[in-house]
């Protein structure tokens, strides 16, 4: 399949057509549901919708990893999957942390305004 | 790449002043990297201040879903757009790789487009970002996202220019491959947006 390749192309990954139109069908679905969940007010209760759109966004996040971005444990000898796991820590401490400190801030200390 | 064949080949390589192989690939991703954590930081900003209305207008009384949704496609869209002009790009077809890549320019510029029109209409009912810190925290998060979105236009329609004129060289193909990282990683962003500020202020 890579015979037509010439040797300076071989230091990016390469990509095929099947593998861009499965990510894109992936994300399609992946999109459509959480916002007809939404629209229209499928479930009664809005935690359950929450936690379901949050899931269906992480898991198209992943599949824009996999497939639109070319992520793998073998590129650049597993660095960019290093890199990309250390800045997910950081994003996780950074969101939960700051949510979770600054809602009980609020309730502690304002229990008025809550 | 093949190790050994690398460490047979070392010394050639000195001698020719070779690159280090994705050594900008690479250090584009690290970009990338700390671009997300500014995300983050907006992200957790958006959090806290996620019922600060000051008495104001909420984000449930004001988005437009179907719009958001039209916005989603439009980047969606683009990402596949994209994809295909790489795929030209990997056979040498530099005008294949030009027409998609115009094609994914104006699915951008659509995009653009909705959004403005989304932030003059907020503006125009009164839910600018001086008027609470919700709105606040909302044009910086969204601005931000659509300021990537622009420069991510100028950098296509710059390469544009530089494909008519110098073709597929390895340059350009470099260039190309930073840039799909880019779009694609402001895809990703955006799963985040409308997930988190749309879908999710809406309910709330």
């Amino acid at each position: 399949m890579s015979e037509h390749h010439d040797h300076h192309q071989d230091d990016t990954p390469h990509a095929s057509f099947s593998g861009y139109m499965i990510g894109f069908l992936l994300s399609v679905f992946l999109t459509a549901i959480p916002f007809w969940l939404v629209m229209g007010g499928v479930f009664e209760s809005k935690g359950t919708t929450a936690v379901i759109i949050l899931a269906f966004a992480a898991v198209q996040v992943v599949v824009h990893m996999i497939y639109f971005l070319h992520m793998n444990f073998h590129s650049e000898g597993g660095w960019n999957m290093l890199s990309l796991l250390f800045t997910a820590v950081l994003l996780f401490i950074t969101l939960f942390g700051s949510l979770w400190v600054m809602y009980n801030m609020n309730v502690l200390m304002m229990p008025g305004m809550m | 790449m093949s190790q050994s064949v690398a460490a047979n080949t070392n010394l050639n390589f000195i001698a020719r002043d070779h690159h280090a192989p994705n050594g900008t690939l690479f250090g584009f991703w690290l970009y990338l990297m700390s671009d997300c954590l500014i995300f983050a930081a907006l992200f957790a900003t958006y959090g806290v201040l996620s019922q600060s209305y000051a008495g104001g207008p909420t984000g449930a009384e004001l988005f437009d879903l179907p719009l958001v949704a039209l916005n989603t496609a439009f980047l969606l869209f683009s990402s596949i757009t994209y994809g295909f002009a790489m795929l030209q790009m990997q056979q040498g077809k530099r005008q294949g790789t030009m027409i998609w890549l115009a094609i994914t320019g104006l699915l951008g510029a659509a995009f653009l487009a909705v959004e403005l029109y989304e932030f003059s209409h907020l503006l125009h009912v009164g839910a600018g970002p001086q008027r609470s810190a919700y709105w606040s925290a909302f044009f910086t998060l969204v601005g931000t996202h659509g300021l990537h979105v622009t420069i991510g236009l100028i950098w296509l329609v710059t390469l544009l220019v530089q494909l008519k004129k110098h073709g597929l060289i390895p340059e350009n193909r470099r260039r190309l491959f930073c840039l799909s990282m880019f779009w694609h990683f402001l895809d990703v962003i955006w799963i985040g947006v409308f997930t988190f500020v749309y879908l999710m202020g809406s309910m709330a």
